[in-house]
């Protein structure tokens, strides 16, 4: 195996609540008042080989977000490491360090919110490659409409303002502005969620276009499994802020191994999949401000035993290129 | 063959705007009967939310239902007084709408909102509404209903929410309900346990469902028949395995392309060139034509729909059976 790109290494996000004054007295006075702590991604390792897709999936809550804008260099973590190629990026300095954050980008799931109403489409995509002397100011212009053709978009329409565009097209454009920095290495959180299926389909060939034009390496957060089966090499299944699963695409689509991966995949409705009756997992995904004890999926698993209930389990190799963390496989 | 529960005959419903008349629906008909269940199918846009509204007369100023029918049992909603009109609303006719946080009232208990739901149109004491209540969360399968009834919104999370949504529209055993995608904003595991619920209850109740959605995966799992619709207009309609294995209208084919998952892995999928046309200026003739590869000059002129047995669509180039 190659040398992966990018590397989290028991990366871990806690989210707390500081106590207010009222709350702070009452443990002062001796009331069992304590600091409420959100295990939001835990002790997660994942591996990106570069020029590999990888698709992030689970349900709201599971931490697929948090993780990918760590990973993406725009959400400080808590415990862990990320390594850059190789290298610890907390240990990187100067231009090395620059360079790491520059490479690796983010694209969002909402085209209305993620851009800057009042500016237009030129500075919008020109800005940071100018700010990081990428470009110079006189090529600035050029750039912008290379990186407009680049994805689909007549750079006729550079001097216009986002709200003049179409979802689709909006998408681009945060598509471009991702690209006008060079990057390697792009995360993109539910990137084509908000759009129509028409359009859907539109955004994901270009992803797969600029993929094999560029080299780019993907982390695909959805909660759409069509689509992830789709573009990924390889998905990786989160549950309550833990990988439960993870393996190349085809192989995690055929053999399943985690109970709540066999629940999910039989849960996808599909085309060729009529009049099916559905059978469900039973209950939501907790609060992780209370986890389950153990595996944090055992309250909902059928199969669960009294040491699911006491003991977490290890992310392990159960197969070669597939790692599941359940202690009955 | 029985009378369906609605059938919904060349309904137009414009709204009258500052810059012009915008044809939201555009002479859609369809029929729905006793517990079936009726995919609704379109891309934002296209008019199958308005179709939904119009027909429980909820489109507002500067919007209009200004021509066809709504027979619901032989009664035309359109034409009917408000007040009869309130009397069928959300007591024969229910409706769940997409987001619960909007339809749910957040200062009120959720037993006060279902309370005042069945005193709305019957006579009940309080303690039996109450008890009926209680009943019909525990049939959606909320934990522990008794308790839950005390509850505020805002203590439940999407999917339970949506579960309150859905026992609400359930209450009075209602004759139609029309769903506004109300799984879109909801995980795949609790989607299912949603989609589940309202199958079975449709089959016992004998309750006739529309199921508005812009997801035809759902609607294959979900719907007795589809209708596809484009620009205000039904494009396409039949059952789920005609239309599904063999679409005629080239927009239906192109919708079913442009879903992952039943092709080859990452090859490319099959994108409608274009994009949907403003509703302020939609091109002449068919609507579809300046996206469609099949246009010709026929197509300048406006496709009447075409009949084939159980199926119907809008197109002078119909490709049955072909694949985008």
């Amino acid at each position: 195996m190659t040398a992966p790109l990018i590397e989290a290494a028991g990366l871990g996000k806690r989210f707390s609540k500081r106590l207010d004054y009222a709350e702070k007295a009452a443990r002062f006075l001796g009331a069992k008042v304590e600091e409420r702590t959100v295990h939001a991604v835990d002790a997660v390792d994942l591996a990106i080989a570069p020029g590999e897709v990888v698709g992030l999936v689970g349900e709201s809550g599971c931490g697929k977000s948090t993780l990918g804008r760590m990973m993406a260099g725009i959400l400080p973590k808590s415990d862990g490491a990320i390594r850059w190629r190789g290298r610890d990026v907390d240990g990187l300095a100067g231009d090395a360090a620059r360079d790491a954050r520059l490479k690796a980008q983010m694209i969002f799931q909402d085209p209305f919110a993620s851009l800057n109403p009042r500016k237009r489409v030129r500075d919008i995509i020109g800005e940071a490659p100018r700010v990081h002397g990428l470009v110079r100011r006189r090529e600035a212009d050029g750039y912008v409409q290379e990186v407009m053709r680049r994805v689909g978009l007549d750079p006729a329409y550079r001097d216009r303002f986002p709200h003049q565009f179409s979802g689709g097209q909006r998408q681009r454009i945060g598509i471009a502005r991702a690209l006008a920095v060079k990057p390697d290495f792009l995360v993109c959180d539910e990137s084509i969620a908000a759009l129509d299926v028409s359009i859907q389909a539109q955004i994901l060939n270009l992803f797969l276009e600029l993929r094999q034009d560029l080299g780019l390496t993907y982390l695909f957060i959805s909660h759409d499994l069509g689509v992830v089966e789709h573009i990924s090499d390889r998905v990786v299944i989160m549950y309550l802020g833990r990988v439960v699963e993870t393996a190349a695409t085809a192989e995690l689509f055929d053999r399943p191994l985690h109970p709540y991966t066999v629940a999910l995949l039989n849960e996808v409705p599909r085309l060729s999949n009529r009049k099916r009756k559905f059978e469900t997992i039973k209950g939501e995904i907790p609060s992780p401000l209370h986890p389950p004890s153990g595996c944090h999926f055992h309250p909902r698993c059928p199969m669960a035993t009294d040491r699911c209930r006491s003991e977490r389990p290890a992310l392990r190799p159960v197969a070669p290129g597939h790692q599941a963390a359940c202690h009955l496989i | 063959m029985t009378a369906p529960t609605l059938s919904v005959e060349n309904l137009q419903t414009h709204f009258f705007t500052k810059a012009g008349v915008v044809r939201a629906v555009d002479g859609v008909s369809f029929r729905v009967d006793r517990g079936e269940v009726l995919g609704l199918v379109g891309e934002s846009g296209s008019g199958k939310s308005i179709t939904g509204f119009s027909i429980l007369g909820l489109v507002d100023p500067p919007g209009r239902v200004v021509g066809g029918r709504i027979l619901f049992q032989g009664e035309d909603l359109a034409a009917l007084p408000a007040e009869r009109l309130r009397q069928l609303r959300g007591n024969r006719i229910a409706m769940i709408f997409q987001d619960p946080m909007m339809t749910l009232n957040p200062v009120l208990r959720v037993e006060t909102q279902m309370v005042e739901t069945i005193q709305a149109h019957e006579r009940v004491s309080r303690a039996e509404a109450v008890a009926r209540c209680r009943d019909a969360l525990g049939r959606v399968g909320i934990p522990s209903p008794e308790e839950r009834l005390k509850a505020y919104p805002h203590q439940f999370s999407g999917g339970m929410r949506q579960r309150v949504a859905i026992a609400i529209a359930l209450l009075h055993k209602p004759d139609l309900i029309i769903a506004d995608e109300p799984t879109t904003a909801l995980d795949v595991t609790i989607q299912a346990q949603i989609l589940a619920q309202v199958q079975t209850l449709c089959r016992e109740t004998g309750t006739a469902l529309i199921w508005v959605s812009h997801d035809l995966a759902v609607v294959a799992a979900l719907a007795d028949r589809i209708c596809v619709m484009y620009a205000g207009k039904v494009v396409e309609t039949g059952t789920v395995d005609e239309v599904i294995d063999r679409p005629a209208h080239p927009y239906t084919i192109g919708l079913i392309g442009s879903v992952p998952g039943d092709r080859p892995r990452g090859a490319n999928l099959f994108q409608i060139p274009g994009m949907a046309p403003s509703p302020l200026s939609l091109p002449e003739g068919c609507a579809f034509r300046p996206r469609c590869g099949h246009a010709s000059e026929a197509c300048l002129a406006a496709p009447e729909t075409t009949s084939q047995g159980d199926r119907a669509f809008r197109c002078f180039h119909p490709q049955l059976g072909a694949q985008a």
